[in-house]
């Protein structure tokens, strides 16, 4: 009876026209749930099999990406709590222990931004011990340290957003380092020299760690402007880089082998 | 007592060099490194090492903290990793002396499997056990959340986050110029210059140590001393004002690190010649100036002819030269960590009139 009826909803317009082919049990519809799927097209339809195993990749790469749609589901939930200004971003967070019940999604988004850093690394780390950025997949390893710099810069610019001591401090470290940069930060060498009669063209006003936060503290400007970076700009271009990243796993012959 | 030999030991100049002769001692005999027997010895070995250190209360209070939780992820993680590479490595090593295919290359794991439901449902499982492991975390462990940001009041160590802390720690030894900028800048050139330096076809597609030596070396000495240790350092052992703290010592506000940092420009004029620094200013950095420009420059001919000469021909000139740039920039770091220790040296140049320090 409840196979009967299973086959009857099969049959039905409305479930092919969602399921163009029937299921994952024999050749044909194996290659065709791979390759009709918009998501699992991202998939070969066919892979070695030590692509597959666990103890030649770890999965650190796939897991990166996971805790990566983690945290943007944790995080647009928390954008509705949470306003970036001076005078509500710390009560915010505040709120979110007092009025959320079962709230655990910052949590989860910190942790998981913390997570998201050590499986990126270890990554990088498993691809190389592979040889895995050798002839044809040198441009990908280049494409995979861009996202490597990405993911710590997601991570430090969310890190002021709580706005409490920890937050402020640990990014005015961070941007102190910036003034620091030759020629165009203030306290750098090369700054001395930029300068024409005496208007001096890199100063603590204009220069590299000023245009990063808004001003020349950790304040309000900052506090939107890392937001912006760690909620907009920044997922962005890692989403648009992720995919450049996987579409040259698959044309740079898919997971490495020996040759 | 011992938990005081252990403190005294963590000083970054005596574990460093520790650090140091274990990781030259594994790369020379990894035919041990390599092997089951080892790994599960180190496993038992940092479990009963860690589990002891645990139990002291100083320690505890510090690596307990919600925000350190990661970096023992990390340190779990990097042991296991290193270990398992270089073991797969090893394997795959003895196979190809055998005359034998490595593991990844046997004409069952060439062969070709569907991606549903291998691959799919690997995915999967690693998905669940992710989320679990991440729930599990985010229910025992709190997000930190401390006093309002107050700008006129610094915590006392203010800290970057975790991972930018062995640029934190980088800061000891150079200017906020190099340590901030110029290095990292170094680190992210070397990384994606790595597969157009490294000409060595074999490797590919496998893991093996004894094909690709020196790549791996270097990489690991990177990764490994130059990185993950020095986040170690800046977490766990840098304190108030920054003064170094063994793992079981209290970070006590008051404790007074005598440091009397002195330039290389006053030790040649004042120390050595007895004399006044010169009022010009290349005339009194010359020796540091020269110092430099011995090791960029001048040194390069004599690595090629001790050492470099087997790649330069096979590398080109623009691969090699610019491996040599790299791997001296690399080396600059210990270099000047073990100036800073044996000769209280601050600055190789000090022109602090153009905020050039190095």
């Amino acid at each position: 009876m409840s196979e009967g009826f299973a086959k009857k909803v099969a049959n039905t317009q409305v479930w092919k026209a969602i399921f163009r082919h029937g299921p994952p049990n024999n050749a044909r519809n194996r290659a065709a749930v791979v390759a009709g799927n918009v998501f699992l097209h991202l998939h070969p339809i066919k892979l070695k099999k030590s692509g597959v195993q666990l103890g030649y990749t770890w999965c650190m790469g796939g897991l990166t990406f996971f805790v990566f749609l983690a945290l943007t589901v944790t995080g647009v939930l928390l954008m509705f709590y949470y306003r970036p200004t001076a005078e509500y971003a710390f009560t915010d967070i505040i709120g979110l222990r007092e009025h959320v019940p079962l709230g655990i999604m910052r949590e989860l988004h910190r942790w998981g931004a913390h997570l998201m850093v050590i499986t990126v690394w270890i990554h990088m780390f498993r691809v190389f011990m592979t040889g895995s950025y050798k002839p044809p997949r040198e441009f990908n390893w280049g494409v995979g340290v861009v996202l490597l710099i990405l993911t710590m810069l997601l991570s430090f610019t969310g890190y002021l957003l709580p706005w409490d001591q920890l937050a402020i401090w640990a990014i005015t470290v961070g941007s102190n380092m910036a003034k620091a940069t030759p020629f165009a930060g203030h306290g750098g060498p090369g700054a001395a020299l930029a300068k024409i009669g005496d208007f001096v063209m890199v100063s603590d006003k204009n220069d590299v760690r000023f245009q990063l936060l808004g001003g020349r503290f950790v304040g309000e400007a900052a506090l939107l402007r890392f937001y912006i970076l760690h909620c907009v700009f920044i997922p962005l271009v890692v989403a648009i880089l992720i995919a450049v990243h996987f579409w040259r796993v698959r044309k740079d012959g898919g997971i490495s082998a020996p040759l | 007592m011992i938990k005081a030999a252990i403190n005294y030991l963590s000083d970054p100049l005596y574990s460093f060099t520790l650090f140091i002769i274990l990781f030259v001692l594994a790369m020379k005999r990894m035919d041990i490194v390599g092997t089951k027997k080892f790994g599960l010895a180190l496993l038992i070995g940092v479990l009963a090492i860690f589990g002891w250190m645990v139990t002291d209360p100083v320690f505890f209070s510090v690596i307990s903290l919600p925000d350190n939780i990661p970096i023992i992820i990390l340190n779990g993680l990097v042991f296991w990793s290193t270990w398992y590479a270089l073991y797969r490595g090893h394997q795959n090593d003895l196979r190809i002396a055998a005359g034998e295919q490595p593991i990844e290359g046997t004409p069952e794991n060439r062969e070709k499997v569907w991606a549903w439901p291998n691959l799919v449902y690997t995915e999967l499982f690693c998905g669940i056990l992710c989320t679990i492991f991440l729930i599990v975390w985010a229910i025992f462990f709190k997000a930190p959340l401390e006093e309002p940001a107050n700008p006129t009041w610094a915590p006392n160590p203010a800290k970057a986050p975790w991972y930018f802390l062995g640029l934190q720690e980088m800061l000891v030894y150079f200017d906020p110029w190099m340590a901030g900028v110029v290095l990292p800048g170094f680190i992210i050139v070397g990384l994606i210059a790595i597969p157009f330096i490294d000409i060595n076809p074999k490797g590919n597609g496998y893991y093996t140590f004894k094909e690709r030596k020196f790549a791996i070396a270097g990489f690991l000495f990177g990764w490994l001393a130059l990185w993950v240790y020095l986040i170690q350092v800046g977490t766990f052992l840098r304190g108030p004002n920054w003064t170094f703290y063994g793992p079981f010592e209290y970070w006590d506000f008051h404790k007074v690190v005598a440091e009397n940092n002195v330039n290389l420009s006053e030790y040649f004029w004042i120390k050595m010649l007895n004399v006044g620094l010169p009022k010009n200013i290349f005339l009194r950095e010359i020796v540091g100036i020269i110092f430099m420009g011995l090791y960029c420059v001048a040194s390069v001919p004599f690595i090629t002819k001790k050492w470099g000469y087997k790649y330069l021909p096979r590398m080109g000139a623009i691969r090699y030269y610019l491996m040599v740039f790299l791997l001296l920039g690399m080396a600059l770091l210990p270099l000047k960590m073990y100036l800073r220790w044996f000769f209280t040296l601050k600055y190789i140049v000090a022109m602090p009139e153009f905020e050039l320090n190095l």
